[in-house]
């Protein structure tokens, strides 16, 4: 047989077992996870079986291929062990007497030889063509840059040709799949290994120091993706969540001009100003126009537009904030946030103060 | 009694030594086996608070470094250095003070790795064990980020097992090579005799590497290199090429005896001989050559690029073709024979089943696309315990309860084994089976506490129930080994009326083994004696 024409039969083959499995599968990943059909606010559910962006879709539909070989294999396997077993047990009736004894058949090992290769090759074609799909995707000229940088225990995100820099909470636009606007995505680390994980969105890919790697995602629906940081990175890796957030254009290009605008400078905040740049919180963080010019950690230029505290561990609110300066480790023990040991009255005015910088 | 101990302590007989490993990984396995039940009761909500993070990073840390290196290898050594000997026609093994040198090397192993509970951080007065993962990446072991003494504990504790392990090794391959009674040529050694040289000769090649890795790292901490130091331009990456290319091969390191122990016992409790003996030999060599080209597959989110992808992709399946020839061969081994459901059999059984799944979940994996999303979650651990728990342990088990009568002259208690495989089995198959799901569902690994996502926290619940299970049923195995060694029915030369060479003299043997050298003629010397009208011999 021709190459191509095994491939188109291979391919055909391929398509059939998708949708079928597709329809089991995604009844059984339905009942496992209990998520709720995707709606404008769309908030994900970390389900691999649930992809909303095309690396994420081809994973899905190779691993449907892929479980129903190995589902078919472990049958007609299991099926033959359980009935050797039933079959040949030792009944109370046999005499003493041996059975047979058999040393081997090259016939019979020549075929559970070549079946397995089989198998294999045709694996192994289906996943070659899978990672060159993923892998050496080109990157269109309309797609999004975005640098994402792992540090303990925290994301930076860096939009180089927007000019905005931004912390655990990721921007992006949904892809029309007629006018794709793919994210293409950098990954590097200030420290140790990471690894970016949103599952619904795509594999994941590692941020390792002194290297650069690559991936990118084109959801196509908006909402809210969860994920989190999934190599480990030390004491707080489990609290180093990831949110992307996926933006209709219009709501896209708002958070862009919002993010880039100078810091707020609201006159009622003055003496929290004074805390904030008069206190070590400046080693750190960055706040446009100020003193403040650290990378160590997140950006608060507009600390008050994102929803969560701490990469995830806790809401943004001003009493989560409070206690995030006061004590950290209430929130989040072992991060490198240190207690910043402020009186009382210091520490609200400078809540106050990062409160307007929305 | 301090004679007893003198004995023991000194010794360099073969059976003694292996008795003296088997013992020392029971010991670690109790240790283990706690952190392991630790690690299940901080994760059985979201947001509990039973340990602190750092604790839960030991715990993992510890439980891995010890199970791999404390307790399944040990073990699988004891079981080597007891047999082998016995099952060739040997008086013991080629160099007996070696022997009991990689012994004790690997006792101090394990007791500098668990000094680290008291010691790890030196000046600072508690005790901290190591918290880098069991695959210690780096830079996380740099001084940047582990500034106290656990990390090199975990070093200096591996390297010196190490070195026990490699001259165990040595001393096996040169045991079959050498020592075999007479008429017992390559093709007329008991398979696991086979196995045992495979396995030998891939861990000469596998801990290597990790030994010239770990040097390295002493190197980057104590003498200013920067082999692995990112901040100074070293390569996170080039750590995990070393430490991969010693932890692929390491998992058939472990999984081969495993086999061994399967092709001695499912003949006898099928009563017929190994089905495709020659095939055998010859998949155990495929796959540990193959084995050698697979390690880059645990590493397929560092971003290599597609060509290097695709090859370990290929290597990784293909080690799979080897691997189910030899399930296929114990199935023909079982086919058309009169199995006895003794408790060595049931658990082979139970091999057979879990690890027919965990290869065609390891198949799933190696289908990099879909491991890009599996690397790394609760699925990749819930696969390698499969491979561990649900193979390696199982066929171990089996072992215990087939030689258990060889080493001590009593039998295990065959209610108490069955009471051990039922409980084990329904354990086993809550935690490992049911772990599978969080990983599907996006709960990635190593960490200590997560969000209440749909469905993480009653499947880890249930995951948590299941570990219990399991420690209740190794409690029961202990129980056996205890109370079988004064009570148990006398087991005689040849309880399970078996074929090898081991059976042929006392339970448990005498030193030196054999009053007169044996001379075989067949796989089967003692079937040959006990079927004169229609031995083996007669059809090789």
């Amino acid at each position: 047989m021709r190459l191509d024409n095994f491939l188109h039969l291979k391919r055909h083959a391929q398509n059939l077992l998708t949708r079928s499995a597709i329809r089991a599968f995604g009844l059984l990943s339905y009942v496992a996870a209990g998520f709720a059909q995707p709606s404008a606010s769309y908030l994900s559910s970390t389900n691999i079986f649930a992809p909303a962006s095309t690396p994420a879709r081809s994973i899905f539909g190779l691993s449907l291929f892929v479980l129903a070989v190995t589902l078919v294999i472990f049958v007609v396997v299991a099926g033959l062990i359980v009935y050797a077993v039933v079959k040949f047990r030792n009944r109370a009736g046999d005499a003493e007497r041996e059975p047979a004894q058999v040393y081997g058949s090259t016939q019979i090992e020549l075929a559970w030889t070549v079946i397995p290769v089989l198998i294999v090759i045709v694996l192994f074609l289906a996943t070659a063509r899978g990672i060159h799909a993923i892998q050496d995707a080109p990157k269109p000229a309309a797609a999004l840059d975005v640098t994402v940088i792992g540090h303990q225990f925290w994301w930076e995100f860096r939009y180089p040709k927007l000019g905005i820099v931004t912390a655990n909470e990721l921007h992006i636009p949904v892809s029309d799949p007629s006018r794709p606007t793919p994210t293409f995505m950098k990954l590097m680390s200030a420290d140790t290994d990471h690894s970016f994980w949103v599952p619904e969105l795509g594999g994941k890919t590692d941020l390792i120091p002194n290297r650069v790697n690559e991936m990118w995602m084109d959801p196509s629906r908006p909402g809210i993706y969860l994920g989190q940081c999934a190599q480990y990175c030390g004491t707080q890796h489990a609290k180093m969540l990831l949110r992307v957030s996926v933006d209709r254009p219009a709501e896209f290009e708002a958070w862009v001009r919002a993010q880039q605008r100078a810091a707020v400078q609201d006159e009622k905040a003055r003496a929290g100003k004074h805390v904030f740049e008069t206190t070590s919180c400046i080693n750190c963080h960055t706040v446009s126009g100020t003193a403040a010019n650290g990378r160590f950690g997140p950006d608060l230029t507009h600390l008050m537009s994102r929803t969560s505290l701490a990469s995830g561990a806790a809401e943004n609110t001003p009493s989560n904030l409070r206690l995030w300066i006061q004590n950290p480790d209430a929130i989040k023990p072992g991060s490198l946030m240190p207690s910043m040991k402020l009186n009382d009255a210091d520490l609200d005015t400078l809540v106050t103060y990062l409160e307007t910088l929305r | 009694m301090t004679e007893t101990l003198h004995e023991w302590v000194t010794t360099v007989d073969h059976k003694r030594l292996g008795i003296l490993y088997i013992l020392y990984g029971l010991g670690f396995l109790v240790m283990a086996g706690i952190e392991a039940l630790v690690i299940r009761v901080q994760l059985m909500h979201a947001h509990n608070h039973f340990v602190s993070p750092q604790v839960f990073n030991r715990m993992f840390t510890m439980h891995g470094t010890t199970m791999i290196f404390f307790v399944v290898m040990p073990v699988l050594f004891g079981f080597a250095n007891y047999l082998v000997p016995l099952m060739i026609g040997a008086r013991d093994m080629a160099f007996p003070r070696l022997n009991a040198f990689s012994f004790w090397l690997t006792a101090l192993g394990g007791l500098l790795l668990y000094f680290s509970f008291l010691g790890g951080s030196g000046l600072y007065g508690a005790g901290n064990a190591p918290d880098v993962g069991w695959w210690a990446y780096a830079p996380l072991t740099a001084k940047a980020f582990s500034p106290g003494h656990s990390a090199d504990y975990w070093t200096i504790s591996l390297l010196v097992s190490g070195f026990g392990s490699v001259g165990t090794a040595i001393n096996i391959i040169a045991t079959v090579l050498c020592m075999r009674c007479p008429g017992m040529h390559l093709g007329r050694m008991p398979l696991l005799a086979w196995l045992y040289l495979v396995m030998s000769g891939m861990v000469l090649m596998a801990i290597t590497p990790l030994t010239a890795a770990q040097l390295m790292l002493l190197v980057d901490r104590y003498l200013g290199g920067h082999f692995f130091d990112t901040q100074a331009g070293g390569s996170a990456t080039i750590w995990m090429h070393f430490f991969w290319i010693f932890g692929h091969p390491e998992v058939y390191v472990l999984v081969i005896p495993a086999f061994a122990f399967l092709s001695e016992i499912i003949p006898v409790f099928s009563r017929k001989p190994i089905f495709g003996y020659p095939v055998m030999v010859a998949a155990t060599i495929g796959i540990g050559l193959v084995s050698m080209s697979v390690w880059a597959h645990h590493m397929f989110t560092i971003g290599m690029n597609s060509y290097a992808n695709s090859f370990f992709a290929i290597t990784t399946m293909a080690v799979g073709i080897p691997t189910g020839i030899k399930i296929f061969n114990w199935i023909g081994t079982i086919w058309g024979g009169r199995i006895h459901f003794k408790v060595p059999m049931l658990f082979c059984i139970g091999f057979l089943l879990q690890f027919l799944i965990a290869g065609l979940t390891g198949i799933i994996q190696s289908c990099v696309p879909v491991d890009w999303q599996l690397s790394l979650s609760y699925f990749v651990v819930a696969h390698f315990h499969y491979v561990i728990v649900g193979g390696i342990l199982f066929a171990l088990f089996a072992a215990f309860y087939y030689w258990y009568p060889k080493m001590t002259g009593r039998m295990l208690s065959e209610r108490l084994g069955n009471w051990h495989f039922w409980l084990f089995l329904i354990g086993f198959h809550l935690t490992f089976d049911v772990m599978h799901i969080p990983g599907l569902l996006g709960m990635p690994r190593r960490i200590y506490t997560y969000e209440p996502r749909p469905g993480w926290e009653t499947l880890n619940m249930i995951v948590t129930i299941g570990a219990f299970i399991q420690a209740i049923a190794i409690l029961v195995f202990v129980w056996n080994l205890i109370v079988s060694y004064w009570k148990g029915a006398k087991a005689g030369n040849d309880p399970w009326d078996a074929w090898t060479l081991e059976w042929s003299v006392s339970s448990p043997p005498r030193i030196y083994n054999f009053a007169s050298i044996p001379v075989v003629a067949s796989r089967r010397p003692l079937w040959d004696l006990k079927h004169p009208e229609d031995p083996d011999s007669r059809y090789e």
